[in-house]
């Protein structure tokens, strides 16, 4: 399928900037709602849901479509703020004297229904809810359904937000650094944890390339093994088989690395084998750590295949790509699985 | 790609039954599950009638052989999920590509509450076992886990509808030969969050539900899970199916967050579309499951946009959440496996606590067990928040 449209809502505005931090954590550039909200909506809509509208917004436009066919939406968490809300006032309130509002806006369909409501799109409308493999499900679906049709175009794309409950409660997971380190440190610091981020990515997609087509989204995999390094690298290998490629003809390997170097130590041993001699880029270090991160990913890199270029801010290592034909976006996971999406100059 | 999705077996646990046949027993019976609550600990107890699953979190972890940490939500999952997989007669699940799909809207939220009130006193306190399964992909990763599936997983979640879209995506994946076999369903249980949400919307009946009733009030809440073990032609050629998963569809009302429009353009858009995709007409339709929550705004969209697509065709249909009580995320799952099974079993549900017809349309809800029925086609409907409507179909034509 073909990337037609990006949206972008990050703490990572794009090359030249540095990424929004506030606290230890990164947050959201907020962009200018009012361009696609009313005022009156934006000051009701959490902020999940109007990071997730107006990344959907910038991919029709880029598109150039107002009407897509179906939205399909990836999301870890859901709309955490709202879902926080509610449960506070439960709690403390025990039960009584509680509003609707934010009970409404806590499904997970939140988003993909009011962007469906905003679009009068009364196409398919579907909303994956599975922590690390949220966005690539949602696109494994996107798949399928332009398989069954053709013609269509499709807007897909997540969200994921971190509020001070989420943030406070993963810290104490230990998903996040004790001692706090900036964006430029955080890949190198091979301590435990990582930093927490947020973001939308919203994209359009359909089956034929046209004039309009910034690159090809040429696989998706998503590993549920749980892998070691050696069956994660020849995962990767078939994978690169199956979608008729060697590792030597990738123009650059996009990985995960997030820091944590529980994490990070699942990437090395192809890194340093059949990636040996490739460039290396990463992006957690730009939008922090979040289930549906890869998105980001996938949205700044189809952006280096349109103009060619790679920002610098993202190279890990080796030299800058000369051309940029097929990147690999590697996504390790804590639990040891993987996603893999391939994406190809068209 | 195979053509054909087949349906190998299924497995529910609700209000009204800790397995199939118990389910199957109380309509017969016509015993509905609404009681006042019993373990869910609200102070809503003896307002608003609700239909829990039987049984405490103790007993469920020892059907599910697993521990009693687990969400309630997991625990359901588990139950359902292994009676669906038994009663597939499929053995060793290793020897299959296998997926699990299953849908949920509230996910690890019943231990989430115990963790708050802990939490909200002081942020360092709180057990995090309570609350590291808070999302809903966490619970079906658990039970993936235990159930030794490995090749797929993954978690809707579309409000009401979403265990019917969970149905679709497995679907999906076997017609395009990514798996031969998937586990797909949903679980969601009784947590304050959702009966206080409901009730904040006052659209929770005190009494119990009446839907597709003049006099309905509104709807009553319900726990459970349901599976079907969804098959591939190959797989189906070797065993005996209960029938074909024929035709689904999904549609936005794009209408209002949480309410239906008054014509059920969405309800409408799914039905037709579903149709489509199974081949046949309106008039092949021999029962519709319908979504009838007992709401006034759902039943009455839902009842003309069945009116616009079937004409002076109506088929005998009832809700079965007047037993089950509106379980949310599994309402479409345990709906599909109900539909399913009337399908092999010739047998059709009854709709309780209906007296009056509804003065907008033309058509009331059956409201006796029939068995002995010669069905080929059988509808459900599943309709949720943010305009989320989907409506299977399935079929025996073989």
């Amino acid at each position: 399928m073909y990337i037609q449209g990006i949206g972008i809502v990050s703490p990572w505005t794009g090359h030249g900037a540095e990424p929004l931090i506030k606290d230890d954590h990164f947050v959201i550039s907020d962009p200018e709602y009012k361009r696609w909200i009313d005022l009156q909506q934006i000051r009701r809509m959490s902020r999940v849901v109007k990071m997730g509208v107006a990344a959907a917004h910038m991919s029709l436009e880029e598109a150039d479509i107002k009407l897509p066919d179906a939205i399909i939406t990836g999301t870890a968490y859901g709309c955490l703020a709202d879902t926080g809300i509610f449960l506070q006032k439960m709690v403390t309130q025990k039960e009584e004297m509680l509003a609707p509002t934010a009970f409404i806006q806590s499904t997970h369909n939140t988003l993909g229904g009011q962007i469906a409501l905003k679009l009068s799109c009364h196409g398919y409308n579907n909303t994956f809810v599975h922590g690390n493999t949220s966005f690539e499900s949602a696109l494994l679906d996107t798949q399928f359904y332009l398989t069954e049709n053709p013609s269509a175009r499709v807007l897909t794309g997540s969200a994921d937000e971190i509020t001070p409950i989420s943030h406070n409660i993963l810290s104490r997971l230990r998903r996040y650094k004790r001692k706090p380190v900036t964006p430029s440190q955080l890949l190198d610091t091979a301590t435990i944890g990582s930093m927490g981020g947020e973001g939308s990515a919203f994209f359009v997609l359909q089956g034929m390339k046209d004039d309009h087509s910034v690159a090809e989204l040429k696989g998706i995999e998503m590993i549920f093994r749980k892998l070691n390094p050696e069956q994660s690298l020849q995962a990767i290998i078939d994978f690169l088989k199956k979608n008729e490629l060697n590792p030597t003809e990738l123009s650059l390997l996009i990985t995960g690395r997030n820091g944590d170097i529980r994490d990070d130590s699942q990437y090395e041993l192809a890194e340093n084998s059949i990636f040996k001699n490739l460039p290396k880029a990463a992006f957690k270090h730009l939008c922090g750590e979040y289930p549906t991160a890869s998105s980001f990913a996938m949205g700044i890199a189809a952006r280096a295949i349109q103009t060619g270029q790679l920002a610098p801010e993202m190279l890990y290592s080796g030299l800058p790509p000369k051309e940029i034909k097929n990147i690999l976006i590697w996504n390790a996971q804590t639990n040891m699985r993987h996603s893999l999406i391939l994406l190809q100059k068209c | 790609m195979s053509s054909g999705v087949w349906v190998a077996g299924g497995g529910v646990i609700s209000g009204i039954g800790m397995n199939l046949s118990e389910c199957i027993n109380s309509f017969e019976a016509m015993q509905p599950g609404m009681q006042e609550m019993e373990f869910l600990k609200s102070i809503h107890h003896d307002t608003y009638p609700v239909a829990e699953v039987k049984a405490s979190n103790d007993t469920l972890a020892s059907m599910a052989d697993e521990s009693i940490h687990w969400s309630r939500t997991a625990l359901l999952s588990k139950i359902a999920a292994k009676e669906a997989w038994q009663n597939s007669g499929l053995g060793d699940i290793s020897n299959y590509r296998v997926g699990f799909v299953s849908a949920s809207t509230v996910g690890g939220m019943d231990l989430t509450e115990h963790f708050m009130e802990e939490y909200l006193q002081d942020n360092s306190r709180g057990k995090l076992r309570n609350v590291i399964h808070h999302d809903c992909g966490s619970i079906t990763d658990l039970v993936a886990e235990s159930l030794g599936v490995q090749d797929f997983i993954s978690t809707i979640s579309t409000a009401c509808s979403s265990g019917a879209n969970a149905m679709m995506y497995a679907s999906r994946l076997i017609k395009n030969d990514m798996l031969d076999v998937v586990i797909a369903g949903g679980a969601d249980s009784l947590t304050r969050f959702t009966l206080n949400g409901f009730n904040t919307l006052m659209i929770l009946d005190t009494e119990p539900c009446k839907p597709f009733d003049e006099n309905r009030r509104g709807l009553n809440l319900g726990e459970g899970a349901a599976y079907l073990v969804l098959v591939s032609d190959k797989i189906a050629a070797e065993i005996d199916p209960w029938c074909r998963l024929s035709g689904y569809a999904n549609a936005n009302d794009a209408y209002h967050q949480t309410a239906s429009s008054s014509e059920g353009t969405g309800n409408y858009l799914a039905m037709n579309e579903a149709l489509q995709k199974a081949g046949i007409e309106a008039s092949d339709v021999d029962y519709i499951n319908l979504h009838g929550t007992g709401t006034a705004n759902n039943d009455s969209s839902e009842g003309k946009a069945i009116m616009k697509l079937f004409g002076n065709n109506i088929p005998p249909l009832s809700s079965t959440k007047s037993f089950t009580g509106h379980t949310l995320a599994a309402s479409g799952a345990l709906e599909a496996v109900f539909s399913a099974y009337a399908l092999k079993e010739g047998i059709l549900y009854p709709n309780a606590h209906f007296q009056t017809q509804m003065s907008e349309i033309s058509f009331s809800p059956l409201t006796e067990f029939l068995s002995n029925q010669d069905l080929q086609h059988v509808m459900s409907n599943s309709f949720g928040f943010g305009g989320n409507c989907s409506s299977l179909i399935f079929s025996k034509d073989f």
